[in-house]
């Protein structure tokens, strides 16, 4: 028996449906536009809005990469780049300045994309009030006016407990000086990757039926106090024990039977580059 | 309007719960001892309340449960949508725009930067979740204020004012008494320095000394600061120690207003006479 399948799996018009959806999240960056996402053969919550976007956008001169955490090898990076290439028959690849749509979760890659490039996010929470506010017409209101005192608040209250910002992930960043966004749950060190960018990041929630974008060279800051700057995880003294980078963000490795700790290039696909391709970090 | 002398001014004031129909007015008010609409059912909690605030003074409300106090109170600071009427604030485009009617961004401002509210209950004024400071910042992160060390300053400077002991800064409300609860709220609606404060029922339920010590308080904000107020309450001592005029509400409507003392000794409608002569 043989399964025919629509080119990129969904339906034309679920896809044309999620293209103006992106068009208007791209025209007012960092609101959220719902949208009906469907039914994939993957469970919703494990990448199905990136999935979505990627289906809808993508055509067969595209080339396209797909990571998990930074790297191109871990199971839901495997899983979803097979399913796309296997409906569409595109290229894929492992390095970040040849692919033309990358989709990620939770990691932005460490080398800087250019205009033309799209970086598609898969979001699991994409309302950053969610935590202050349980009602989504209230959050709705409150983006509209952007009254956002009560997010500030938790910032403050973090800042009296802990003596900083304990938030790692997912930090609240104001786009284009308006909207309040979840960046999805990417690093600190990502946050400023988003800053007036050449390439165009679409975020994409599957199970939350949101989709929100920021074009490229839009204003994205991480809120801050004014005299609490924002600051960036840091790895000083530390280097990635494959390929020796500094300028990466780093995974910390725990060897059980050593009981040492090790560094590594969360971006695989940087680091095998500097290893000059030669490894493939079993793949 | 004159914003020399005024700092507020209402005018035919009305707020109805319900559809309303033609007969609403005629067949409610203090004639009829009733504020339900016989006909469609309707609430009439307020009908044509004018009145006008100066600067710097206290005006008391006064009336029995149901009157429509916190009714009015809670139109002036948006909480409830005014059915009919206009509202100046001198501060607010210098006096020349009905506030009322005014875009939901300008009234969230006006809230935020020219009004301060304290509830009956602290539960509606506070969050009881986020510590005494963290609720005063809410206030002044909601007027643009980002510098953390001149919140943390201006918070502590309140909760002095206020006589919270500055350790219970870094405390949630949940954990403070009745009375010291009501003074963070007085402190997180005095954080942006409001021209106007709003007062409902501040001393309810506190016990006699506390009571005394929320009193004095206020009375001193409003003779160092200049703050405007309207003091919503059933107790007319509350009212005699602290304001200068009062307006008696019944069934949603004024039935008599003048200078507190004036109301006070020498009530002149039916209802004014009751009130006074029911005090203990």
């Amino acid at each position: 028996m043989t399964f025919e399948y629509n080119f990129a799996f969904i339906d034309e018009n679920a896809k044309k449906e999620i293209r103006r959806k992106l068009l208007k999240a791209i025209a007012i960056p960092g609101h959220q536009v719902p949208f009906a996402s469907r039914e994939l053969p993957i469970a919703r919550g494990w990448g199905t809005g990136g999935l979505q976007i990627t289906m809808a956008i993508i055509g067969p001169e595209d080339v396209l990469k797909v990571i998990d955490q930074g790297c191109d090898g871990s199971v839901n990076a495997v899983n979803l780049r097979k399913l796309i290439s296997k409906t569409t028959g595109v290229r894929t690849t492992f390095e970040t300045h040849k692919a033309t749509i990358i989709q990620t979760r939770h990691r932005i890659p460490e080398v800087p994309m250019k205009e033309g490039q799209i970086l598609v996010f898969q979001v699991p929470l994409p309302e950053p009030l969610r935590l202050v506010e349980p009602s989504e017409a209230e959050t709705r209101r409150m983006h509209s006016e952007k009254d956002y005192s009560r997010l500030w608040v938790t910032l403050y209250e973090d800042i009296v407990k802990w003596g900083s910002i304990s938030i790692g992930a997912s930090y609240p960043c104001k786009v284009n000086g308006h909207y309040v966004m979840s960046p999805s749950p990417i690093p600190k060190w990502d946050i400023y990757k988003l800053h007036q960018s050449e390439c165009l990041y679409l975020f994409g929630a599957g199970r939350e039926k949101r989709i929100y974008a920021v074009p490229p060279y839009t204003d994205v800051e991480p809120l801050q106090f004014a005299d609490k700057p924002f600051e960036v995880e840091s790895f000083e003294g530390l280097c990635c024990c494959r390929c020796g980078a500094v300028d990466a963000y780093l995974d910390e490795i725990y060897d059980e039977e050593t009981g040492c700790k090790y560094h590594v290039c969360s971006d695989t696909g940087y680091c095998d580059s500097r290893l000059g391709g030669l490894e493939r970090n079993g793949l | 309007m004159d914003c020399d002398k005024l700092i507020l001014k209402v005018n035919n004031l009305s707020k109805k719960f319900g559809k309303g129909c033609s007969q609403c007015e005629k067949l409610t008010g203090p004639e009829h001892n009733s504020n339900v609409c016989p006909k469609c059912g309707t609430v009439v909690a307020l009908q044509d309340i004018s009145f006008e605030l100066y600067q710097g003074e206290i005006l008391g409300i006064v009336g029995e449960s149901g009157s429509g106090k916190s009714s009015l109170v809670q139109c002036l600071y948006f909480d409830q949508e005014a059915s009919h009427g206009e509202a100046y604030l001198c501060c607010f485009d210098n006096g020349l725009s009905n506030i009322l009617k005014a875009p939901e961004s300008k009234k969230r401002f006006i809230r935020n930067h020219m009004m301060g509210m304290v509830y009956q209950n602290s539960v509606r004024g506070l969050r009881l979740n986020v510590t005494s400071g963290g609720n005063i910042a809410e206030k002044l992160l909601s007027a643009d204020m980002f510098h953390f060390e001149s919140i943390r300053a201006r918070g502590k400077e309140l909760l002095g004012k206020t006589e919270i002991p500055l350790y219970y800064m870094d405390e949630m409300p949940k954990r403070l008494s009745g009375g010291m609860q009501q003074r963070v709220q007085i402190a997180k609606a005095l954080a942006n320095n409001p021209p106007l404060l709003l007062l409902d029922e501040v001393t309810t339920g506190l016990d006699v000394s506390v009571q005394a010590k929320v009193l004095d308080l206020i009375k001193s904000l409003q003779q160092d600061l200049n703050i405007s107020m309207i003091v919503v309450s059933h107790d007319l001592g509350v009212i005699r120690l602290l304001t200068n005029r009062t307006i008696v509400l019944k069934n949603g409507r004024i039935v008599e207003k003048g200078l507190t003392d004036q109301v006070l000794e020498d009530p002149q409608h039916a209802y004014a006479q009751l009130l006074v002569h029911s005090m203990l």
